[in-house]
Parts: C-alpha cells; structure tokens; sequence
C-alpha cells in the first residue's frame, strides 16, 4: 500500500485537486475551473453554517486532497479568509478566486484554470510513501435499500469492517435515523457502560428527530423492494457494523482517534430546523470524508449509481437481479450469496481487498465512469461529550 | 418442509424471506402446509411462516419489525398491508402511510 504524506501525518490513497466554491453564486465558476483535473465540491448557502464551515474546512484538508481552490463570489457570508488559512497551515497549495474582484466570469475561470492545470501535474510527480492499513479510515453506507441488503451486502459488510479493524482499519458506520430499534443490541456492544448510553440517546434523538418530520429515513422505493417499517431496514443497516466493540461516538467532522469501530451520529443537535438531515446518500458520504474516511463502502440493493467527490466509493450490490442489470456500476456482487456462488464469509473478503486495492492502484466502478456527487446543507451540532470516546484526552 | 426459496434469518422469526421471485397463483410449502400466493412477489419480500394477531409482533433476524395491522396467517405476503412500524409510520406513493 502507498499514499501520499500530508503534514498531520495522515496518508492520502488519492491526490486530488479540490475547487470549492462557497455559495451557489460561485458553483458554475467552479464546476468550469474544476473541469476533469479538479474534484469541486462546494456549500450553495449564503447564510452563515458553523457546521458548514467545519465540513468545508476539513474536506479541503481531507487526506486525498493535494491542492485546493476556493472561488468566492465576494459577498457571500462564508468565511473565505478562516477557510484559506486552514487549507494554508496545512501545506497544500491554495489559491482564492474572487469573482467580484478578479473581473467576473471569464477571467475568474481563466486565472483558476491556469492554477488547476499547474497543480494537477505537480501532483503527479508527487512522491508516495508506504502505507498500512493502520493509516486507514473507511465509512459506510446503504442506499437504495431492499429486502436483500440487509441479508447479503450489509451482512458481507459487516465482516469486511471486522477484518478491517483487527488490521487496524478505523471503520465508521452511520445514520442514526436508520439503527432505530437497534438500540439495545448496539448499546451492549459499547466499549464503556457511559459510551453505551451515548449510543442510545443518540438513536432516541433521530427517533425524536424524524418524527416531527413526519417522515422516517424511508423511501417508497425500500417499500418496493419488500421492506416494511424503518425498523425492519434499521436491522438490515445496522449488520453493516459487524460484530466488533464499538469503539466510540463520532459527529461529522470529528475524526477517529485510532483504529477501532466507530458510529457517526448525523442527526443535528437542538431542535428541529433546516429540514431532513441527509436530504439524499452523497449528504452522508460527504460526512464520512469529512471524519477523513479514505473510502466509504455503499451496500445498495435497488441500484445506486453515485460516487463521490475527493474518496472513493465502493459499490456493492446486495440483489443478484439488479446486479444483472447493472454490474458495470457496481464493484463486488454480494448478490451472489443468495445465488449460491459465494458464501458470506467470502464477499466479505472481496469487501476487504477491495479496499486494500485502493492504495495499491486500483479505481472503483464509479471512479471510472466519472462520478463525483456531492452535497452539503445546513445543519447544527453540539460537540461530543467526554464519554463518546473512551480512553482519549 | 418449506419451499427452498424462503430464507429463514432466525430460528424466532415470524417470517421468512424470499430469496427468489415466485410468481402469482403458485402453490408453494409453508412449513409443509400448501399454499397459494395470491400476487407475484420478488426478491427481499416477507413470506409469514407462524399466523400473527392483529397488535402482536411481528418478528424478522430475531428481532421485533413492527405490529400486524390485522390478522396474518402462514403463507401470507407481509408487508405494508397487514404489518405497521411501532416508531414512524411509512410513507408510500401517493400519500397512502401504512
């Protein structure tokens, strides 16, 4: 395994320019100084977020970053200034393009282009150094969810987040709203009693959270595929986490201190305001970089097609039919499981080479057909308490 | 004997998936009982192996998945029809919550 060194000692398995752009006003400026070399990523808001800025701060810092554009309309409400000294503390090149100031549209993209191209083949000369899976992060995710994710994929998951934490791996798994009625079972998996109760109340906010919404964390399409109640696709989700102790509570952002099982709590804190909390998947993807995932897993049964900016995604299809029908899409078929031609135990083992793959040169199906979703809103956050991670400060 | 295309999860449950698609007006073993499936199912969806009353639970990888909204008997499709959450109702096309 190889990455590239960055100053805080992270190892990045990608080298990538990112072009952030800081409100709407800025995304087409962006999206046309990113082009093919830069990976754009980006906030539409012109209000100002704290979570926002936290989020945008350290994914311009994310381990696969090498350089960073900010492209600033100039009268937006984002702190541009605190961002660019982040990303510039840090060691990774950094140029700031703002559009009011640099003479609008064509000269912006002109100026942030010449600075992307210069980059992009700085980059690739970039030395690497020896990587182990102890330098890891890896998330995951389901979307797309049917009757066969959490009998084939998310299960497979599992064991690969079992093997990857007893190689060191730091594994983070998600979406609260989507582990209640798993309360009791995860509770008793926790590292401490006080983490335990942590890992609970975290499920009893989103069981809060997504009530007053009226709506759970539930598509018609998970009806379609023969799920019935959020309860039923909790228990399905939560097999992705495997088997090991849980090693902490994380919220966006926060990253994991050492290598260990991890759940990241994605429901905002107070109470309920800017809507749904991970309005589509690539919201919680971006959350999982965010923690400095290096990779996210994404089990999906009905057919996901997303990738993602900056970290890679790897697909895994839980449903042998959708499989059929999409396998270019798609990086491991745990559908094989229900067809008899490989075991739990072995796709499991894919999952994990998979993964290992990545920082020995190999790209992901999503990778290769040029996706690079991403998606930030709005959102609030207390920080963790003293008991979400055991043993550290 | 059972039809090998429902799956048990959990030596509790009180229902079993299907692994496989079965077609509308098959017969198809239920714990050795024969019985026919009204409407063509696919993969992932529940097939009930012990009848459940209206308000008890019913039960999936060992664990509780909801409340039968009404009478469920060996054979039947279980699903937003006759099974209900006990946190947030679901949402389906068309408004309907079940």
């Amino acid at each position: 395994m190889k990455g590239w060194l960055r100053t805080d000692g992270r190892k990045g398995i990608r080298n990538h320019v990112a072009v952030a752009y800081l409100v709407e006003c800025a995304h087409h400026v962006a999206r046309r100084i990113a082009g093919e070399d830069g990976h754009l990523i980006g906030f539409p808001g012109c209000f100002p977020n704290p979570y926002a800025q936290r989020m945008m701060e350290r994914l311009c810092t994310h381990p696969n970053v090498g350089a960073v554009v900010l492209v600033s309309l100039g009268c937006e409400s984002f702190d541009r200034q605190a961002l660019e000294s982040v990303v510039r503390a840090s060691g990774r090149p950094c140029l700031t393009v703002v559009i009011q100031a640099t003479g609008g549209t064509a000269a912006s993209i002109a100026m942030g282009r010449a600075f992307v191209a210069q980059q992009a083949a700085a980059l690739l000369l970039a030395p690497v150094v020896p990587m182990t899976p102890a330098d890891l992060v890896v998330g995951t995710v389901c979307g797309g969810s049917d009757g066969t994710s959490g009998i084939t994929g998310n299960p497979a998951a599992g064991i690969a987040f079992d093997k990857l934490v007893a190689a060191g791996v730091a594994c983070i798994f998600e979406e609260t709203g989507e582990l209640i009625g798993c309360e009791d079972v995860m509770e008793a998996r926790a590292a401490t009693p006080a983490l335990g109760a942590e890992l609970r109340a975290s499920v009893d906010k989103a069981a809060r959270y997504y009530a007053t919404l009226g709506y759970g964390s539930f598509a018609a399409g998970n009806a379609d595929g023969g799920l019935t109640t959020i309860e039923e696709k909790s228990l399905g989700a939560y097999m992705k986490s495997g088997q090991s102790r849980i090693s902490g509570l994380l919220k966006p952002g926060d990253q994991p201190p050492r290598g260990g099982l991890y759940l990241l709590d994605v429901v905002p804190d107070g109470e309920v305001r800017f809507g749904f909390p991970n309005i589509s998947d690539n919201a919680e993807i971006v959350e999982m970089m965010a923690c400095g995932a290096h990779c996210t897993l994404f089990v999906t049964g009905r057919g996901s097609v997303v990738g993602s900016a900056l970290a890679p995604v790897v697909k895994i299809a839980a449903n042998p039919h959708m499989f059929a029908r999409m396998a270019g899409d798609m990086d491991v078929n745990a559908g094989a499981i229900l067809t008899g031609s490989a075991t739990l135990e072995q796709v499991g083992q894919q999952i994990f080479d998979r993964v290992i793959g990545l920082a020995q040169g190999q790209t992901t199906a999503s990778e290769d057909l040029g996706h690079r979703e991403f998606i930030l809103t709005y959102k609030t956050f207390d920080p963790i308490g003293p008991a979400c991670l055991p043993g550290v400060g | 004997m059972t039809d090998p295309r429902l799956l048990l999860l959990h030596p509790g449950d009180t229902v079993f998936v299907l692994r496989d698609q079965i077609a509308a007006g098959e017969m198809i073993l239920v714990d050795g009982a024969q019985v026919r499936v009204q409407q063509g199912l696919g993969l992932g969806h529940k097939i009930a192996r012990l009848a459940v009353a209206p308000g008890d639970r019913v039960v999936k990888y060992g664990a509780p998945i909801g409340r039968a909204s009404r009478a469920i008997a060996p054979g039947d499709h279980v699903h937003t029809h006759n099974l209900a959450s006990d946190y947030t109702p679901t949402h389906q096309r068309g408004g309907a919550m079940a």
